[in-house]
This record gives C-alpha cells, sequence and structure tokens, in this order.
C-alpha cells in the first residue's frame, strides 16, 4: 500500500511556510521560457495561477468552458472574503483565523494547510485592491468588514454583493495583461476531457472543441486543475449550470486519489425550491444574517395555517416566534456555522414547524434591523440581494420575510494534495474548490474565495516552481507519442458510445434522479442503511442510462446534450464513491452528519479516537472496489475539542 | 400558462438561419424564462429534434453568459434584470414571444441563439487592467479611498460584460461596456497611472473591432441589466480628450 506523504514541511507551525520557500527550487529565468504550464479553469484559483506562472515566465496555456474566461462560477460568489487584517481592532490575528477554521472545518483539515491559508490571507487582500478591485470602503477612506458564521471578529471583505464578480474580474484583468503579452494563450469553450500521463507523470489533456466538436491535444511539464467543485452532481444546488466534476473524476481514473469525497456543504440560506422543473438553487449570502433573524412560528397550528396560505407571518406576534438558533446557540446565535444552521432548519421542519406552501422553509427577518437602523441602511447592505429575492419569489423581503432552505452549495472533498498541493500523479496539481482541500468537513464562509486566490497567488508559483525546476531538461512535449493517441482514443470511444444508445430519456431525467438519490440518502443527515441503497440505487441508474439515454444531434460541432452526457456519465461514478465514504465514517463531523451518531441534544458526534484522518480513495478499475488510505490528522497547535457555539 | 415561442434558428455561423415556432404548454408563471427553455429543449430531445442553443450558466444574473433578445428587447422585457433573471409571470398566457439571438457585427452567431463575443475579451485585453504583478504590492489600506469614489468605481465594475448595450444600440457601439472599464480605473489612484495609455487603448481596439460610433441614443443604457449609467460614456469621453491633449 502506498504510504500517502503530505510532505508537509518540519519546523514549529508559524515558520513553516517561510522555511519551505527558503529551501525550495527555483527555475532560472532563461529556462522558464522553456516550460510549459496548462491550467484548467479561470476561475479565483485558475485565473490567479494562470496570471502569477505567466509572470514569472513560464509559457501558460489555460483552458475554459465558457466563452470568457471572466465567467468562471467564481464570479457569483456574493458575500466576502476573509482575512486576518485586524483591522476592526477586535482581537483577529494569523492564530484566530487558523483557529476558526480549523475549529469551524470540526478537525478533519490539515494543519499545516490552514495555518499557511491564514498566513497569505493578508497578502490576498493587499494584492486585489492594488489591481483595482473596489471593495466597501469607510467614509474615512479605508477598507470596511463584516462578520460570517463560525467568528466572533469582523474579518470579510467585501464588494456590495458581489464580491466573488469583482476579485476575479481582478484576477481576468491580471491574466488578460499576460495574454496581451503574448506569455499565456487563451482557449476558450474548451472542456478538458482527459489527462495524459507518460512514465506516470501528467504531460498533458486531450480537450473537447465544444464549438467543432473536435478533440485536441495539449502537452506540458506540468498540469494544474482549478475546475472547482462538483456540487452538481445533487443536480440542484448553488452551482452554475456547467460546474462539473469531471476533471477531477478523470484524474482519480488516472491514479489521483479522491480525498473526501462525502464532505459536501449545504448552504443554510437559499431560495426554496418551488418546482420540478427547476434547474438550479439561488443563494442569499450568508452576509445576511448579519442582520436577519431566523424563526418559525412556536406553535404549530400557525406554521400548518402559514403552509396553507391561510395565515401571514407579519401576524405572528413576537411570543409566538421560536428563534431557534437564538434559543439553542445563546453564544454564535444567528451566526453558528454553515452546518449547524443548516440542520437546525431541517430538524424544524421536519418537526412540522416549516413555512411556506411546501413547509420546508424558514424565515429570515430583517424587521429588527430595519427597525434599528432604517431601510435605507440595510438596502445599502443588501439590496441587489433583495433584488433578486424578489424577482425570483415575487415577495418584497422588506415588508414580509424572506423565506430560505438549505441547499448543496460547495464541495470540501477533492482531488488528495500534499503541501505542495500536488496529488498523487506527479506533476498534476490541483487548487481552489478541486482539491480537498482546508476546510476540513464544513467550510466557514468566505473561506473559499480565500482559498482559490491563496493557491493561485501565492502558493502554486512557488509549489509548482519546486516542481518544474526538475523538468528543465525535458524538451517541449509532443503529442504523437502512443500515449496521447490511446487517451484521446479512450474519451472518443465514450463519445461513440453515448451515441450508440439511441435511448428514449433525456440526460438530464437521469441527472434529475441522480440528485434525487444523492439528496435523500446522500445529503443532510445519512444513515447506514440509506447510503447502502444509494451505492445500488446509483449502480442501477448508470446500467439503466448507458441502455437507455438518447443524445441527439451529431459529433461534431455544437452540441449541448453531449456536453451534459458526458459531464453526467461521470457524476453517476462520483456520487456512488460520495456514499461509500460517508458509509466509511461512522461518525458525524461537520457537514457529514450521521443519523446514528448524535448527541442526546441532537449534535453531531465526533469520533477522533477513529476517524481523525482525510480518506484518500485510490481507483482500481471499473469493476472493482475502490481502496481506502488514510492520512492520520495529527494537531499539535490547536486543542482539539468538541465544537461548541453555545458558549462563547 | 400557454405560449407560442418563435425562435431563431441557424445551425452554424456561415449558413442562413429562420424563425421557427414552437407551441410549449403548462408553463408555470413562477418558472424563469430559462426554465421555460428548458421544458422546450426537453420536449424537442424526446421528440428526437435537437434542442435550441442559447448561452447561460450562473442563472443568477452575474456571470453575463446569458443573453437573448425577447420581443425586441435585450434580456427581455423586465428591466435592470438579466434573462436568466426574468421569470414567465412578465408574460401573459396565450402570448407570442420572439426569442433572437444578440445582432451585431462584432458578436458572430456561433448556433441558434448563441454568439461569438469574445471581442469583449479582446477589448480588455487591449488596457482593463492596472500593470502591477503579484506581489510586493503596498497594505490595503497605506492609500485611503474616498467611499463616494470608491462606490462609483464599483457602481462601474458592476458590469458582466453581457454585451446587452452593443445589441441593443442600432450602431452596435460599445461604449458603455469599455466606459465602465475606462470610469472604474479613472476613479481609483491605483488605476490613475496608467489612465492616458489604457483608454486610447481600448478605444482603438473598440474601432478596430468594427464596433460602430456612439450617438447618445442611450438605448444602451435603457437595456443594461446592471443599470451601468452613461455618466460613464461621458466620463471616458473626458479621459479621452484628456489623453489626446497630454
Ligand atoms: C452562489 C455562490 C456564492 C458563493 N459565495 C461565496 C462567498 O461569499 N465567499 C466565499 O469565500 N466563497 C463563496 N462561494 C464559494 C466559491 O465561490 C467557490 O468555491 C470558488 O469560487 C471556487 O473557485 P475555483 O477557482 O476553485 O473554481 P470555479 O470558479 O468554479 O472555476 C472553475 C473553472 O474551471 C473550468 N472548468 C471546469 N471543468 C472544466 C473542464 N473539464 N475543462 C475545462 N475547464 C473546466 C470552468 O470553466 C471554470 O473556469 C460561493 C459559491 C456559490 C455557488
Ligand atoms: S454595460 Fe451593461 S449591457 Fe453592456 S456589457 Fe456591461 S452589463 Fe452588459
Ligand atoms: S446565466 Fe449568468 S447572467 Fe444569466
Amino acid at each position: 500500500m502506498t504510504k500517502l506523504d503530505s510532505k508537509v514541511p518540519s519546523g514549529p507551525i508559524a515558520e513553516k511556510w517561510t522555511n519551505y520557500k527558503a529551501h525550495q527550487n527555483l527555475v532560472n529565468p532563461a529556462n522558464k521560457r522553456k516550460i510549459d504550464v496548462i491550467i484548467v479553469g479561470t476561475g479565483l484559483a485558475g485565473g490567479a495561477a494562470a496570471a502569477s506562472l505567466s509572470e514569472l515566465g513560464f509559457n501558460v496555456k489555460v483552458f475554459c468552458i465558457q466563452d470568457s474566461p471572466r465567467r468562471a462560477h467564481s464570479i457569483a460568489a456574493q458575500g466576502g472574503i476573509n482575512a486576518a487584517k485586524n483591522y476592526p481592532n477586535d482581537g483577529d490575528s494569523i492564530y484566530r483565523l487558523f483557529y476558526d477554521t480549523v475549529k469551524g472545518g470540526d478537525y478533519r483539515a490539515r494543519e499545516a494547510n490552514v495555518y499557511r491559508l491564514a498566513e497569505v490571507s493578508n497578502n490576498i487582500i493587499d494584492q486585489c485592491v492594488a489591481q483595482g478591485v473596489p471593495f466597501a470602503r469607510e467614509y474615512g477612506g479605508l477598507l470596511d468588514n463584516r462578520s460570517f458564521g463560525g467568528a466572533l471578529v469582523s474579518r470579510t471583505f467585501y464588494a456590495r454583493g458581489q464580491t466573488g464578480q469583482q476579485l476575479l474580474l481582478g484576477a481576468y484583468s491580471a491574466l488578460s495583461k499576460e495574454i496581451n503579452k503574448g506569455a499565456v494563450k487563451m482557449y476558450t469553450r474548451r472542456e478538458m476531457m482527459d489527462i495524459v500521463k507518460i512514465d506516470g507523470k501528467a504531460r498533458g489533456i486531450i480537450v473537447r472543441d465544444l464549438v467543432t466538436g473536435k478533440l485536441e491535444r495539449h502537452g506540458a511539464h506540468a498540469v494544474l486543475l482549478a475546475t472547482g467543485g462538483y456540487g452538481n452532481v445533487f443536480f440542484l444546488s448553488t452551482n452554475a449550470m456547467t460546474s462539473n466534476g469531471s476533471a477531477a473524476w478523470k484524474a482519480y481514473k488516472r491514479g489521483a486519489y479522491f480525498a473526501d469525497p462525502s464532505f459536501v456543504q449545504i448552504h443554510p440560506t437559499c431560495i426554496p425550491v418551488h418546482g420540478d422543473y427547476q434547474s438550479k438553487l439561488t443563494l442569499m449570502s450568508e452576509s445576511l444574517r448579519n442582520d436577519g433573524r431566523i424563526w418559525v412560528p412556536k406553535k404549530k397550528v400557525d406554521a400548518q395555517k402559514i403552509q396553507k396560505g391561510e395565515l401571514s407571518p407579519v401576524k405572528i406576534p413576537e411570543e409566538d416566534r421560536d428563534y431557534y438558533l437564538e434559543r439553542r446557540y445563546p453564544a454564535f446565535g444567528n451566526l453558528v456555522p454553515r452546518d449547524v444552521a443548516s440542520r437546525a432548519a431541517k430538524e424544524r421542519c421536519d418537526e412540522g414547524y416549516g413555512v411556506g406552501n411546501t413547509g420546508l422553509a424558514v424565515y429570515l427577518d430583517f424587521k429588527d434591523a430595519i427597525n434599528r437602523l432604517g431601510k435605507n441602511v440595510i438596502e445599502a447592505r443588501y439590496g441587489n440581494l433583495f433584488q433578486m429575492y424578489e424577482k425570483i419569489v415575487d415577495e418584497n423581503p422588506y415588508e414580509t420575510p424572506m423565506m430560505i432552505y438549505p441547499a448543496i452549495h460547495y464541495t470540501m472533498g477533492g482531488t488528495w494534495v500534499d503541501y505542495e498541493l500536488q496529488s498523487t500523479i506527479p506533476g498534476l496539481f490541483v487548487g481552489g474548490e478541486a482539491n480537498f482541500s482546508d476546510h476540513g468537513a464544513n467550510r466557514l464562509g468566505a473561506s473559499a474565495l480565500m482559498q482559490g486566490l491563496s493557491d493561485g497567488y501565492f502558493v502554486l508559483p512557488y509549489t509548482m516552481q519546486n516542481y518544474l525546476a526538475d523538468q528543465i531538461n525535458v524538451p517541449h512535449l509532443a503529442t504523437d507519442s502512443a500515449e496521447f493517441e490511446q487517451t484521446e482514443k479512450d474519451v472518443q470511444d465514450i463519445i461513440d458510445r453515448l451515441f450508440v444508445v439511441k435511448g428514449n430519456k433525456t440526460v438530464d431525467s437521469f441527472h434529475k434522479r441522480l440528485g434525487l438519490i444523492m439528496w435523500d440518502y446522500v445529503g443532510m443527515a445519512r444513515n447506514k442503511e440509506g447510503l447502502e441503497k444509494a451505492i445500488v440505487e446509483i449502480k442501477e441508474l448508470r446500467k439503466e442510462f448507458w441502455g437507455n439515454v438518447n443524445v441527439p444531434g451529431e459529433k461534431t460541432g455544437m452540441n449541448v446534450e453531449l456536453e451534459k452526457a458526458l459531464r453526467l456519465v461521470d457524476f453517476l461514478e462520483l456520487g456512488e464513491l460520495m456514499a461509500r465514504d460517508a458509509l466509511d465514517r461512522n461518525e458525524s463531523c461537520g457537514g457529514h452528519f450521521r443519523e446514528e451518531y448524535k448527541t442526546e441534544e441532537g449534535e453531531a458526534m465526533r469520533d477522533d479516537e477513529n476517524y481523525m484522518y482525510v480518506s484518500a480513495w485510490e481507483y482500481k478499475g471499473d469493476d472493482q472496489e475502490p481502496v481506502l488510505h488514510k492520512e492520520p490528522l495529527v494537531y499539535e497547535n490547536i486543542e482539539v475539542k468538541q465544537r461548541n457555539y453555545k458558549t462563547a | 400558462m400557454d405560449l407560442k415561442l418563435k425562435i431563431w434558428r441557424q445551425t452554424g455561423p456561415d449558413v442562413e438561419g429562420k424563425f421557427v415556432h414552437y407551441p410549449v404548454h403548462n408553463i408555470s408563471k413562477d418558472a424563469s424564462f430559462l426554465e421555460m427553455m428548458d421544458i422546450l429543449n426537453e420536449e424537442l430531445v424526446a421528440n428526437g429534434e435537437e434542442p435550441v442553443a442559447f448561452d447561460h450558466d450562473c442563472r443568477e444574473g452575474i456571470c453575463g453568459m446569458c443573453s437573448l433578445f425577447i420581443n425586441g428587447h435585450a434580456h427581455g422585457p423586465d428591466d435592470s434584470i438579466t434573462t436568466c433573471q426574468l421569470h414567465m409571470r412578465k408574460f401573459k398566457d396565450g402570448e407570442t414571444i420572439v426569442i433572437e439571438p444578440w445582432r451585431a457585427r462584432p458578436f458572430p452567431i456561433i448556433k441558434d441563439l448563441m454568439v461569438d463575443r469574445s471581442a469583449f475579451d479582446l477589448i480588455i485585453q487591449a488596457g482593463g487592467y492596472v500593470s502591477i504583478n503579484t506581489g510586493g504590492v503596498p497594505d490595503a489600506n497605506a492609500i485611503p479611498i474616498k467611499k463616494e469614489n470608491a462606490d462609483l468605481a464599483m457602481d462601474a465594475a458592476a458590469c458582466i460584460g453581457c454585451g446587452a448595450c452593443v445589441a441593443a444600440c442600432k450602431n452596435a457601439s460599445a461604449m458603455l461596456f469599455v466606459s465602465a472599464k475606462v470610469s472604474q480605473f479613472a476613479l481609483l489612484p491605483q488605476g490613475k497611472i496608467e489612465a492616458k495609455q489604457r483608454v486610447e487603448n481600448m478605444v482603438a481596439k473598440m474601432d478596430d473591432l468594427g464596433f460602430g460610433n456612439c450617438t447618445n441614443t442611450y438605448a444602451c443604457e435603457a437595456e443594461c441589466p446592471k443599470d451601468i449609467s452613461v455618466a460613464n460614456i461621458a466620463r471616458m469621453n473626458r479621459e479621452f480628450l484628456a489623453a489626446k491633449v497630454s
């Protein structure tokens, strides 16, 4: 069995990254020009890495699915980005950000990586301001901060409700500058289909040109995947329509271990599901929990009347409202972490106190905040979110409380990477949401943007260079080798097989069914029986898909149904691994809640003795069980405790 | 609701396109416009026909990927939103809805309702950035910025690069898009340093790519889903003149 080597540098935690940088290998400027790097994805992680590696002098080729690198899914992030600047003087520090992130992740993240993340967080804000990112400011001209769940300090920087957009446009502008110099070659409307390995190392990719349908070969000395998360395995999620798990899944099938696949985040504040034709769910930023209070009726009869449309929430007097988060978690109140808030909403709705016509919703009420601060202050803070809500739900949230319900939002799991963000395939690096990363079993709000930019601007340009220093004698990769030939053929085979089926069910109809299995058994609450059932049902669905899917149109030219089918092929396999991973973990931690493992009060119960590890799955073949490897987690700089948000 | 759709179909960039009529039935008024299109496409696929190709991704009004000219309006009849945020309650039962792609020479049609907007990327590449590299920058609070200016910069930076301004303009002018980027940087100290080259290079690139002139009809502002103001065009013209005289 291969031993997982996390390659964490020795020395005190606060000095590890400095020491790494001081001793790593560098490539001299003349040699950099001889080295090619492929980057898949132009979100915060990919965009930032592409610009930074190009600035250093490497030849960079970048790929994305959308028609422009500016449209990567990072653009949709609303709330903000964390950093340990301590500008508000409220007691923040690198250590506290590190501590909150490890604790928020329920002690399932690698300590050294999280520390490094907290350490470089401040550089990110400096970099973005220098790029011209228009962060929110105070009247004195300095940067403003807000609070997010799981923290007692205000450390979140934001640009109205469009922080992801502004940060991504910052990275996109840096990337555009490099494209203009001719140092980066950008390929849009291209989807990576597979990774090419030569002598065990990642040496290139096969991509499909989504406009012509043609397969292309691209070679390089190293490959970086920054392809985002796989939340769309649930069909309904807050992710963009083309967000997918294919790149990470293909990497897995070529030998990169997949870590903690079952760790997904269910975001507590999304607009509830309204119909079976629905294509995606819309997030209402967590920042709303700064000023909104979450409640359901105290009396079941009130809830029932509301569900039938016979009672308006504004008619319910104060004493008949149950502000259940404030009641259960007095120290953090409405600002408990996402997993805790999501489960608490599900608990109330399962008990019959839910609102909306489905009973699967709770209120997020701004009445008190509007009375205290005035409507214009609330409008300035959340105007665009309120407008978005009104457009979708057709209700005015300034007058009637918003309705929210948890939805799939983020995947903490992903490709296993070491301290250098290198996978178990040498030369294959993975950054951003695509790696299993720094968030353990639950990610805190405003930390994904931080991680994406940390990986892209400040970590990968160093660690990839350390690897590339070894590669200066390798010539530019020719793409006519047997390995490229074979990998392209493997891709073509899958495409051909899809067209052969000629069944009578649409791709989306299968995807919706997979989504329901995942939501019911591998969602917010899981148990042994359900997970075993999910594994069987996903296998059956996969079989039915390959026997009865209908992919219309041609192999050449633009074919959106084919694109969706190819992504679903991978989701249908990935879903099973997620269930397997959740079944292995006989404990509850963060977003992974096993109903068998909870305290009497219904809180998640970890089992540190047996499960304090990162699960890393190795692919062994389509008809063989994957093998589980365990990376033990060691905490030397933080005391491991049961998470407690009831008292500070 | 039942609706009659009249949709532009075109199999590729260099072939003739035409309108095709499709009836759709039982559409919920709470469905979004693109969900209505999904329903149509599911039906087409089930009947062995090719679905209508259209661009979309985030479906939250922020990525700028969706387009569509609906009943003569870029992003449809509702104000200040993108097509993906448009809901069917804005239409009447039995109504005929005409759906076309963006029509502008610099945005050639790829297929059906999908167009190629890479010209916008080329304009940004000509100067839509601050020329600094990663690292070695001052502390974020080293240079205070007037809140008023930061807010105005944010207003301009909210542009999603969708191209509705170009599609709405009879001259296919890209002035609103370009001026939004120029303004964002002109309002911030970080962007001031290169202001002169930036505006010259971006405007030159815009002209090169075949976008038309601005004749102040303000159709762009009226159709912009992000309410980007034509005040940005005035600001850009000032920047441009200043660049020319200095
Ligand atoms: C609605 C919403 C709001 C959020 N708000 C916040 C927030 O306020 N704060 C926060 O910290 N985080 C937030 N997040 C999470 C955060 O936005 C994401 O985790 C993060 O942006 C992911 O960045 P990324 O660079 O890893 O990937 P992405 O931005 O998802 O980019 C993926 C890139 O990979 C490309 N790609 C994918 N597959 C392929 C392929 N096979 N071939 C070629 N290209 C491919 C795509 O085209 C794209 O360019 C939010 C997420 C959502 C959904
Ligand atoms: S200015 Fe408005 S219409 Fe034009 S690209 Fe930007 S957001 Fe779209
Ligand atoms: S799909 Fe992203 S803006 Fe409409």
